[in-house]
């Protein structure tokens, strides 16, 4: 670990007790964030093996819900090697230099029955864009489930730099398709 | 000196079939062979779907043409030809029929096992035959090549076949394919 990193951890460690005293994290093994593009129509599916998140949504009361979701950029796995080992490059995620994504949300609005829009920041690459995520929720049992897809650009977030902004070959439209699942309590 | 059975040679679907299905082994052989070297790029992307198109065009047509041939048996050999070339002859053209289906198909089960769908001038996509298993794609792989080494040895021993029979036994059988080549009676 670097010393950036280090200095980081310690400070999200040190902070998230005032920060967000009453925030579920996810369950993992339930969980998933994925990235589906299409490469020459064919659709191309990507998963983000590490990501955590924090949510405090309670269905009664949902324009308080808050959450943020935090992705760590190098976990992203298309299924293939050659692949993989592309995607942390520059051109495309910058690994090195952008290791996170993450989306936290500003304001959370029902939209109808187990339904809600949530608005909030979306950054990737460094860079942050305003988005509304249309999120559907359940529970099952202790749990809460969060689910929804997200269309993004992907050069709006520089994603694919130099002749990978050519969008003939890999499409501009990408769907961020999330399952996001409460731990137990 | 002339073949004395009378030949009605083939229909002109059959040429064109047979030309079609050359012709677009031609482009997409060498193509397989180029596509593979190339670094992670749009090109390379691009020559693999071109790749794939032109595989599943050799396919479908395939088909038409085996459809075509039940229906429509070959002309008769000249009466001249020995019994051991008959033979090799028969052999020749129903590898060359079995290997124009099953290579296009060994690269569409490779391109599902290895977790990409194919899909069609990127607008109709195929159905997946198998789930992504990577040793099972690797496997395909080297079937695929196989299958191609194969096809390549049959093609060259096809044409140089017809060749001989144009240039040293001065028959019509090449002239048969190639009408202009035809020798007059």
């Amino acid at each position: 670990m670097n010393r950036t990193a280090t200095a980081l951890a310690l400070g999200t460690a040190l902070l998230s007790p005032f920060v967000a005293p009453a925030l579920a994290q996810v369950d993992a093994a339930k969980s998933s964030v994925v990235a589906v593009s299409k490469q020459m129509g064919v659709p191309v599916e990507g998963r983000f093996k590490r990501f955590s998140a924090q949510i405090s949504f309670d269905p009664a009361r949902p324009a308080e819900g808050r959450a943020s979701i935090e992705i760590d950029i190098a976990s992203f796995d298309l299924g293939a090697e050659d692949f993989n080992r592309e995607t942390v490059k520059p051109e495309w995620f910058n690994a090195a230099k952008f290791p996170k994504a993450s989306f936290v949300t500003s304001a959370i609005k029902p939209a109808g029955a187990g339904k809600v829009e949530a608005a909030g920041k979306l950054t990737i690459k460094g860079i942050t864009r305003d988005v509304v995520a249309p999120v559907s929720f359940k529970a099952e049992g202790t749990q809460q489930v969060f689910e929804g897809a997200l269309p993004i650009k992907r050069l709006q977030f520089n994603i694919g730099e130099g002749e990978w902004k050519d969008t003939s070959t890999v499409a501009d439209d990408v769907q961020i398709r999330f399952r996001i699942v409460t731990a137990k309590k | 000196m002339r073949n004395a059975i009378p030949t009605l040679g083939y229909s002109g679907t059959a040429i064109a079939l047979h030309w079609a299905i050359a012709l677009l082994i031609f482009c997409a052989f060498p193509l397989g062979i180029t596509m593979a070297d190339l670094p992670f790029s749009p090109s390379r992307l691009k020559l693999y779907s071109y790749h794939k198109w032109l595989g599943v065009t050799v396919f479908l047509l395939a088909l038409v043409r085996v459809a075509w041939r039940i229906r429509h048996p070959a002309p008769p050999p000249p009466a001249s030809m020995p019994a051991w070339q008959r033979a090799a002859s028969v052999a020749t053209h129903h590898l060359l029929y079995v290997l124009i289906v099953a290579v296009p198909v060994s690269g569409w089960l490779m391109s599902s096992a290895k977790g990409f769908q194919t899909v069609y001038l990127g607008v109709i996509p195929l159905p997946d035959l198998l789930s992504k298993d990577k040793e099972v794609g690797d496997a395909l792989l080297l079937v695929h090549q196989i299958l191609n080494f194969a096809l390549g040895t049959l093609v060259i021993t096809h044409a140089t076949a017809a060749l001989k029979h144009y240039f040293i036994d001065r028959d019509e059988v090449l002239g048969r394919m190639i009408p202009f080549l035809a020798r007059k009676r």
